[in-house]
């Protein structure tokens, strides 16, 4: 386990280091992510690969109990709410409404283009 | 042992230790309820997490940044978390290579959906210019919504709350939502998930179904960089 997650943190750390020196607007994580992903990918072609963390479902059972858990990981963020009551008592009501309104209406917008894009890039394949 | 019982507390809250177990604990039991309830919306263990802990450090009169010298072990890991993520997108890459064209097209939608919706509304209520700006980034992960404000030179405390309040909000209401609408591909719903509510709407899709939760995971990352784009743009043009 401590293997898996020290692989987890190295990508992570090279994805932070990659980021600064080319000064792209990518969060590291977002490129750690990659990072791992063709990790994964490379040790299907090279079965060296398989050891370590990256054998024996190390790293896979690692980032699912991290996963299963990722709720836990947005509340020190979220009690920053305590900070911000004073601006929520004056604007709240607009401020929730207006937030409910628009994450219902994001919700929507792309379930519909989803299902509507992949049953007519579906039907494209289907007759050529 | 203490002769003060009043000295044992000013120790211990001082101390990571002690927020470090509130914050697990409470965690633990709100999960656990969710779990009982069979993972009903209405019992989210975030939106239950946010509440037991603000009354307490109110009650205690604790500051926020005693507070958080302590959870932010548990913060931190969200970026490794963001890596983990690799692995469920590694194990489903056969759905998720099929489903590229379709995820661009909604990725695109969606994120200025979120975006436009959401200024075109503040503005409508009236609200300060300042608020408005603070709003817009919501849908994306809190670090890169609060990176995004600070560049408009808005409010990134106010947009961190707004983030979350966003997300809290979408997990709660995606389930019922889908079903309502009785759609039941789990790739577009995990993935609106991901666009519309960040990583909660992603932590809610993994309870629900894991192929969601990896389409969720991909809208996620892909969000955070479209809205980084999109967000300097939409506000000079709907609020000149």
């Amino acid at each position: 386990m401590i293997a898996s997650l020290s692989l987890i943190l190295l990508c992570q750390l090279v994805g932070e280091v990659a980021v600064r020196a080319l000064a792209v607007p990518v969060p590291g994580p977002v490129v750690g992510l990659v990072l791992l992903l063709l990790l994964l990918l490379a040790r299907d072609r090279f079965p060296a690969l398989a050891r370590g963390p990256l054998g024996n479902d190390g790293v896979e059972s690692t980032s699912r109990g991290m996963l299963a858990n990722l709720s836990l990981l947005f509340i020190p963020a979220g009690v920053g709410v305590v900070q911000k009551l004073d601006l929520l008592a004056e604007h709240g009501i607009a401020i929730l409404v207006i937030l409910a309104v628009s994450v219902i209406v994001t919700l929507l917008a792309t379930v519909a283009t989803f299902v509507a894009a992949s049953s007519m890039f579906a039907r494209e394949e289907d007759n050529p | 042992m203490s002769d003060n019982p009043f000295s044992l507390w000013v120790y211990l809250s001082q101390s990571p230790l002690l927020w470090l177990t509130v914050t697990l604990l409470t965690y633990a039991v709100t999960d656990a309820v969710s779990l009982k309830t069979r993972r009903h919306p209405l019992a989210n263990p975030v939106l239950h997490s946010l509440w037991i802990i603000g009354a307490f450090l109110l009650l205690t009169g604790t500051s926020y940044t005693t507070y958080f010298a302590g959870a932010q072990f548990v913060h931190f890991l969200l970026g490794p978390a963001t890596v983990a993520l690799a692995v469920p997108l590694y194990e489903n890459r056969r759905r998720v290579a099929a489903a590229v064209l379709p995820m661009l097209v909604a990725l695109a939608v969606g994120s200025l959906t979120a975006i436009v919706s959401v200024v075109l509304l503040a503005r409508a209520f009236g609200l300060p210019r300042e608020i408005i700006l603070s709003l817009a980034p919501k849908s994306v992960t809190a670090g890169v919504a609060m990176g995004i404000s600070e560049s408009l030179h808005a409010d990134p405390s106010l947009t961190a709350v707004a983030v979350i309040l966003t997300g809290i909000m979408g997990a709660i209401i995606v389930t019922p939502l889908m079903n309502f609408t009785g759609i039941t591909d789990f790739r577009g719903r995990g993935f609106a998930a991901g666009i519309a509510a960040h990583g909660i709407g992603t932590a809610r899709a993994f309870q629900v179904d894991e192929v969601a939760g990896v389409f969720a995971g991909i809208a996620m990352s892909l969000n955070a960089l479209v809205t980084s784009l999109l967000v300097p743009l939409a506000v000079t043009y709907l609020l000149r």
